[in-house]
């Protein structure tokens, strides 16, 4: 129930966001604090990077979770006191953090040529760690023939009944209903752009509404796979992975799948921005960060470590050419610029 | 005696009585003053306090806040439906590039692309156009970059938000908005506010009613019953209550789940599961579970002090057991009644964890979208009109109330 | 038990329990007269309270019958018994006016408005209240209040009315005035009362015959007078009015008198009222009031020497504490009149008093 609690939690915690900030700590110089989202995607991150870095280093690393709420960080700058050292961030949120000013635009001498990590992955307030994405996920115990092996099985509740999971987004969920509804994987910002193609992908999405249950944290959506709530979901890779590796029979479906990166930042008005560098540089050597996927499905952006992963679990990372054929880079310029009116088109489609 | 009557008072040493009883009254007031002083400020600090920021957040345009004084100037005579003159685009340009050095550009853009979509990514590359720019003209470099820079839609955005106040925010609250022709409904597929507060509102009336109907024979029996076994009952009542409202509401979220031990059963008695999680069902039900003692103990308190004598009374008046209750006993806790469901109803106004948890899309009430708006979308303007405009109805309904049953009826015990 | 033409109400065999252990009301046989003001006077816990709310209807007798009017009304609910009851704090319903409480009753029982109207008025008048109509009962003193829940308890005419402690809130004044006109309004209506008190002059005061309980069961059933000058038992001696005591031993018995020694000197003579054989225990009731100070021979039969130790001066009399017989809280009551003599603390007196004055009853 553990990710219940952590969705409750940082509910709370927003709520009072203005109110409380954390005491200052005696001796903020040793101590790190790092903001990732949480689950086995930080537990990864723990085992790669942060034991490691505190054993080496004789820095004390303390952990906190979010679910990409800005508006913490927002109200602890206004505040002027921000606690937060470093913080990980997929690609929305690094982009709308460094608009906002919340993020520091980062000194590439202090972390490493840029050169050497994906180009995608190379921005002004955030360097990449990993490649990660979003998936459809299923049962293999519920769908023992005929699994569902393409984004088109997701939207068809008459081969496969029962309820699925999605991301309470619309991002993603969009590109899907087009993909969904026949539109090729090249043109689907094209037509998302327009009025009629928002049209297209709601009324794609309206046909399984009533079957959707929805997830907000990335834990949530093994869990509703794992306790039966739901048949199929889509989830963030790695969680997945994990849950296999605890023994369950889920299975992905690669089809289209959503590739999304992870980015390291370090928020405007840290204490610590020499020790976050350090964590940084740390984190985004290529040997350090080959370690990554040995906990978690995800891949690594920098161009040297990628050859030092086993082929073995290399065919479980997003990045795996089998697993690349069909799918969809997320367009974030696009994402930018509609995610305000869009996610308001979205929550009135869903309360209706 | 006639003299002390027409002169003023004078006490022994020739003071008149009414200036000594002032001089020792002031000790006494400085000391009422004093006990009253922290709790004042600590109220004025921090309740007063933010709910005036809060305030002032929802109807100032807090990004664009003397970032925009040239172009609004410039402005200031257009006529609103033509494409602005070489003027207005110099302003803008300068506004743009003294934020881009202070790197205070993107939010400008993204405060002008929450009223307008896609203003995001055209701000951003005219801005990085015009900050290699020494002088202009600048018209043509902003139309040669996109066309949307010739829509006075834009420009009736970029106006508005060149002001100081803006009443977006609370326009958006009613879902309304501000259109070519003055104030228009917001198109179908975003009005989505006035739904959430008349559901908030629905949720809260029936979870209040629910807990009433619960409630109000428990807190009878409680009343009647003797004291140690009234004490035992009590506890039973008390023990959700010192139960924390996460672990009640994930309790719920266990045994409403379809493989729930709620629906094993329904599985075994009539074969069949039924969706309870993620419904308004399910909402409404632990809502009603976590809000009972709220409502139970303002009444139970105020059945405490009505003495068994007057039901026996009206008994000896000739009046049935029924006829007793209804008319004797019933009314006297209806300051109970009003003070336990006031209490719930507006605790019940926001909820935010317990819908978000067990409740599904349709059941978040207005506490969701209020943290919402702050967590992910960062747009504290709007998350604060949501909040303000629960405040004010809260506060009409409550005038209401007061004006129906009477505040001074209300008791707590 | 034999049931009187004129007896209103009775107890028969009346035992109550609410424990199933002890008995609260013991064996309790009573008969009320018709137009009868019958107090059930005794202490807290005596069983007294408990016989009323069984005659309302509010207990259920564990064992025996109640009849009212010749009907046995052990299982009949208590608005079906017309019988007005006054509560100890009044119970006067706070929710509704003066004139709203008293047509509670009426309203109940369907009379027409106009009736309900003219039933009120009279009732109103007659506690003197007609002025307090649209008042509510928090608007009232505790007088007020009291004559409205009185006007109310006999505002629908009932043959039986209860009153538990009804004066027990107000001060001594209001409560004697009180006392008073209830009585008045008793003699002028002609209802039967039974009345709860613990209070033994208000008992007295108001009474046609008052019943004494103790401990579950009646010590005596008597008019005011008798229970006062004839205590059929030490506790009725005690509980009525001031009482010396002594304590001694029966020495002789003939007839109308005995003879008990109290200490080693004391040969007193008594009339015997419930004393067992020669050589049982007794103990010797005497009022205060009777006792004479220097008495003339032979007007009293006993004699003594006694010690004053304290003087209280009281007004109409003075209360002299004296030791006699070793008993060191003996009360003479000494009418401040002319010919009493000069009492000192410390000085060595004669007192007296008569055989018949002085009654040998049980060894408390």
């Amino acid at each position: 129930m553990k990710h219940l609690f952590t969705l409750a939690v940082s509910g709370l915690a927003a709520a009072t966001a203005f109110g409380v900030a954390d005491v200052p700590k005696a001796s903020a110089q040793d101590q790190l604090t790092i903001v990732s989202w949480g689950g086995a995607y930080q537990e990864s991150q723990r085992k790669a990077y942060y034991e490691p870095y505190m054993k080496e280093k004789g820095v004390k690393i303390v952990e906190e979770e979010y679910d990409g709420e800005l508006g913490k960080l927002q109200a602890m700058k206004d505040a002027g006191n921000v606690t937060w050292d470093v913080l990980d961030v997929d690609m929305a949120h690094a982009i709308a953090g460094c608009d906002e000013g919340l993020l520091e635009e980062l000194d590439y001498s202090r972390i490493g040529p840029k050169e050497k990590f994906l180009p995608d992955t190379v921005l002004d307030c955030a360097i990449g760690s990993i490649a990660y994405s979003t998936i459809l996920a299923y049962d293999a115990d519920v769908y023992k023939e005929n699994p569902p092996v393409a984004i088109m099985d997701l939207f068809d509740t008459a081969k496969y009944p029962g309820k699925r999971g999605l991301l309470k987004k619309p991002f993603g969920n969009l590109e899907w209903a087009l993909i969904a509804d026949g539109v090729s994987r090249e043109e689907v910002y094209d037509v998302l752009g327009t009025p009629e193609g928002v049209e297209r992908a709601f009324k794609k999405l309206d046909t399984i509404k009533k079957d959707v249950v929805w997830w907000e944290a990335g834990a949530q959506a093994p869990e509703l796979l794992a306790n039966g709530e739901v048949v199929m979901t889509s989830a963030w890779n790695g969680r997945i992975g994990n849950a296999v590796k605890e023994g369950k029979n889920f299975k992905v479906v690669w089809d289209h799948q959503e590739l999304d990166w992870d980015l390291w930042s370090i928020p405007v008005g840290t204490k610590n921005i020499d020790l976050a560098y350090d964590f940084i540089k740390f984190a985004s050597d290529p040997k350090n960060m080959s370690q990554q996927s040995k906990y978690i499905d995800y891949a690594p952006t920098h161009v040297d470590a990628i050859g030092l992963i086993d082929p073995e679990i290399a065919r479980n990372l997003p990045t795996y050419p089998e697993n690349m054929k069909t799918a969809i880079s997320l367009d974030w310029v696009f994402w930018a610029d509609n995610n305000e009116e869009l996610t308001k088109r979205f929550n009135a489609w869903l309360a209706q | 005696m006639a003299v002390a009557e027409t002169l003023p008072s004078l006490t022994i040493d020739g003071v008149p009585l009414k200036v000594k009883l002032a001089r020792a009254e002031r000790s006494r007031k400085l000391k009422a003053v004093g006990l009253v002083l922290p709790l004042f400020a600590f109220v004025v600090l921090t309740f007063l306090y933010p709910i005036v920021v809060l305030a002032q957040k929802s109807i100032l345009n807090e990004e664009t806040i003397g970032r925009l004084t040239r172009t609004n100037e410039a402005l200031a005579n257009w006529d609103g439906v033509s494409v602005p003159d070489e003027a207005a685009f110099a302003a803008l340009a300068v506004d743009l590039k003294q934020a881009q050095e202070r790197r205070e550009a993107s939010e400008i853009a993204k405060r002008i692309n929450s009223e307008f979509s896609g203003a995001m990514s055209r701000f951003k590359s005219v801005t990085r156009k015009v900050a290699d720019m020494e002088s202009g003209p600048y018209k043509e470099v902003f139309l040669s970059s996109d066309e949307i820079w010739s829509d006075p839609a834009l420009w009736r955005v970029i106006r508005s938000v060149s002001n100081t106040y803006t009443p977006y925010y609370w326009l958006t609250a009613v879902d309304l908005r501000q259109g070519a022709e003055g104030l228009e409904r917001a198109p179908a597929g975003e009005a989505i506010f006035l739904d959430v507060y008349a559901r908030t509102f629905w949720i809260a009336g029936v979870v209040t009613v629910l807990t009433l109907i619960l409630g109000f024979p428990v807190a009878y029996l409680l009343a009647t019953q003797p004291a140690h076994r009234a004490n035992i009952l009590m506890i039973f009542v008390m023990l959700p209550f010192w139960t924390s409202l996460l672990v009640r509401t994930t309790a719920w979220f266990v045994l409403l789940r379809s493989e729930g031990p709620l629906n094993d059963l329904a599985e075994m008695i009539v074969n069949n599961r039924f969706e309870m999680i993620f419904t308004r069902f399910g909402t409404i039900v632990a809502m009603t579970h976590i809000q009972l003692p709220f409502t139970l103990l303002p009444i139970y308190s105020v059945m405490k002090t009505i003495p068994p004598s007057h039901v026996r009374a009206a008994r000896s008046l000739g009046a049935g057991p029924f006829h007793a209750f209804w008319k004797v006993y019933f009314p006297q806790t209806v300051p109970g009644i009003a003070a336990g469901c006031l209490l719930t109803f507006i605790l019940c106004l926001g909820y935010y964890i317990t819908p978000a948890l067990v409740g599904g899309p349709r059941d978040q009430m207005v506490s969701y979208y209020v943290a919402y708006y702050m967590n992910n979308v960062i747009n504290f303007g709007q998350a604060a009109a949501l909040g303000m405009m629960l405040l004010i109805i809260t506060m009409v309904l409550y005038w209401a109330y007061n004006r129906l049953v009477g505040i001074d009826k209300m008791k707590l015990g | 038990m034999s049931t009187s033409a004129n007896s209103f109400v009775n107890f028969i065999d009346v035992q109550k329990s609410y424990d199933g252990e002890t008995l609260v009301v013991k064996d309790l046989n009573l008969s009320i007269r018709r137009g009868e003001f019958l107090t059930l006077l005794g202490p807290s816990g005596s069983g007294k309270t408990t016989t009323l709310m069984m005659l309302a209807g509010f207990e259920v007798p564990t064992h025996g019958r109640i009849e009212l009017d010749g009907r046995e009304i052990n299982n009949l609910a208590p608005h079906k018994r017309n019988i007005g009851m006054v509560f100890q704090n009044y119970a006067l319903f706070p929710h509704m006016t003066v004139e709203e409480n008293l047509g509670f009753p009426l309203a109940v029982r369907k009379l027409p408005k106009a009736e309900i109207d003219a039933k009120i008025d009279r009732a109103l008048a007659m506690v003197q209240l007609s002025q307090m109509r649209k008042r509510r009962p928090a608007q009232l003193s505790g007088g007020q209040q009291q004559r409205v829940a009185l006007a109310r308890a006999l505002v629908f005419d009932p043959k039986l009315v209860l009153m538990d402690e009804p004066l027990g809130a107000l001060d001594k004044q209001l409560r004697e005035h009180m006392q008073i006109e209830i009585k008045h309004i008793h003699q002028s209506l002609g209802v039967t009362v039974v009345y709860v008190t613990h209070d033994q002059s208000e008992a007295l005061t108001m009474s046609d015959r008052v019943a004494v309980f103790n401990d579950g069961a009646i010590q005596q059933l008597a008019t005011p007078a008798d229970l006062y000058e004839r205590p059929q038992n030490s506790f009725v001696a005690q509980f009525i009015g001031e009482n010396n005591r002594l304590s001694g031993v029966v020495t002789e018995l003939n007839g109308s008198h005995c003879r008990v020694k109290v200490g080693e000197a004391g040969d007193i003579r008594a009339l015997p009222v419930g004393i067992g054989n020669v050589g049982a225990r007794t103990t010797l009731s005497l009022r205060p009031e009777r006792v004479r100070i220097n008495p003339t021979n032979g007007a009293c039969a006993n004699q003594f020497e006694a010690r004053v130790e304290e003087l209280i001066y009281l007004g109409d009399h003075t209360r002299a504490r004296v030791q006699v017989l070793g008993h060191a809280n003996f009360v003479v009551k000494v009418p401040n009149a002319e010919g009493v003599p000069d009492l000192k603390p410390g000085s060595t007196i004669r007192i007296g008093w008569r055989t018949e004055d002085c009654r040998a009853l049980d060894a408390f």
